[in-house]
């Protein structure tokens, strides 16, 4: 298992593989993103401004649409949740676009970053919030977020109701923080770390057909 | 909802707790791990490590001792003191730390805060300031409370907030280490002037004064130390003691 945690320089990441290497996973951080290939997951964590996604040009892209496609898990973390949408009103630059909708700030009516643990509201199970009960408080850090749609499996509410996790297939996504999220933080990143493993048992070789039209697109 | 926090500070000298530790749980007294790992396990919210040495010896223990306090810990850990560069707040959170607070030098240097919300986003850097009252104001002093900034703490809040600080910890030196409770008025008028959070400090003796400073106070946290140190199930009681009175916690 090979989970890829992508540094695009938005925060420390030592949190996050801490986080992971607690629930017994290793991830590596790849240098460019033609070594995002062999990774059996990724991971896109991130804090601060939306326009620090700009450092994930079209080979980032495209690297991980291709993995996606191909059944790669793929686990986007605070910035990196909002980063999976078309866009975010914090700065004129486009997201992956894997779910749909925009990201935009928070109402000026309650305090602005949202700093805290804020309860989930479970809107439909969902083996990323496996063993996270309704109601289970969560870390966040935020100013800006992603709204409630068909992909939201759970909301939060902070001045407006957004949506504190995402799934659209093999696409996941948490507005909180996991990796200071306490034990049901652990459980979260350890249900990802599932999902990864339980996509390698069932397709032991997932990448080689893929491979050949991958290196041409490049 | 969102939750008011309850943070605890471990005040650290060379590696050790120096503030009264009574836990007749803990193998060796004042090992900022252990303590930490304590609190964890009752339910805090938050943790923040204030160094109170400031020799470069100290500052290495202190790296070690954030290493070990986050190596085993999954919530958020700040560490304040003594932080006057931006090597130093690189130094904390290479260590594991996830927010730096800064006072003295964000008053000498305000450039430093956007700095360093720059390079580790806002939701990083917590600007300390320590108030004392004068008249109808609040004064700002630096070096520990010991020479006045020449700063108003309301307008002072408002600037950290515009230059980039994610939030602010206030404590008030009436109030600090007389366990006679927070100091309200200061912390409402700070909390009303700006939208970050305000995270209340100095003056806890009671479950009733973490009460008061989350409705008249409206802080958004309040951080102690003593008061948690010195019973065992203290974070955990507080935190049913301000459930039952309607204040949004994490239980």
């Amino acid at each position: 298992m090979t989970i890829a945690l992508i540094d695009y320089r938005a925060g420390n990441l030592t949190s996050v593989r801490k986080g992971f290497a607690a629930v017994g996973a290793e991830l590596f951080t790849p240098s460019a993103a033609s070594d995002l290939a062999g990774a059996s997951g990724i991971v896109v964590p991130g804090v601060g401004h939306f326009g620090a996604t700009a450092f994930l040009d079209d080979a980032w892209r495209n690297e991980i649409r291709a993995a996606v496609a191909d059944g790669v898990p793929l686990l986007g973390i605070c910035l990196g949740l909002q980063w999976l949408f078309e866009g975010s009103e914090e700065a004129p630059l486009a997201g992956l676009g894997a779910i749909e909708g925009r990201c935009v700030r928070l109402p000026p009516i309650v305090k602005v970053p949202h700093v805290g643990w804020n309860s989930l509201e479970v809107v439909r199970p969902s083996p990323l919030l496996e063993g996270v009960a309704d109601g289970t408080q969560v870390y966040f850090t935020h100013s800006y977020a992603a709204p409630v749609t068909g992909n939201c499996v759970a909301a939060t509410t902070h001045g407006t109701k957004f949506a504190a996790a995402v799934q659209h297939a093999n696409v996941w996504g948490v507005q909180f923080h996991p990796e200071k999220s306490g034990r049901p933080g652990l459980r979260i990143l350890e249900n990802f770390t599932t999902l990864v493993r339980e996509r390698r048992t069932m397709n032991d070789e997932p990448r080689t057909s893929n491979e050949e039209p991958r290196t041409t697109n490049r | 909802m969102l939750s008011k926090r309850i943070i605890a500070c471990l005040d650290v000298r060379d590696g050790s707790v120096v503030k009264g530790i009574n836990f007749e749980g803990l193998r060796r007294a004042g090992d900022p791990a252990e303590l930490a790992e304590r609190y964890n396990a009752e339910g805090i919210d938050e943790l923040v490590i204030l160094d109170v040495t400031a020799t470069i010896e100290g500052r290495r223990a202190l790296e070690a001792t954030i290493r070990q306090v986050s190596a085993r810990l999954f919530i958020p850990l700040a560490v304040g003191g003594g932080i006057r560069a931006e090597s130093d707040a690189a130094a904390a959170i290479d260590a594991g730390a996830d927010k730096v607070s800064i006072n003295s030098a964000a008053l000498s240097d305000p450039s430093l805060v956007t700095t360093l919300a720059e390079r580790y986003g806002s939701q990083a850097v917590v600007v300390a300031i320590d108030a004392k009252e004068n008249g109808d104001r609040f004064e700002v002093f630096a070096r520990s409370g010991k020479v006045a900034a020449d700063r108003d703490a309301v307008e002072w809040a408002v600037e950290a907030e515009a230059r980039g600080a994610g939030e602010i910890l206030l404590t008030s030196i009436d109030r600090d280490g007389t366990r006679a409770g927070f100091d309200c008025r200061l912390t409402a008028a700070v909390s009303g002037a700006v939208s970050i959070p305000v995270i209340a400090s100095g003056g806890a003796g009671t479950f009733d004064h973490f009460f008061e400073v989350f409705t008249d106070g409206k802080a958004d946290a309040a951080l102690a130390a003593s008061i948690f140190h010195y019973s065992e199930h203290a974070v955990a009681d507080l935190k049913q003691f301000l459930h039952a009175r309607g204040v949004p916690t994490r239980l």
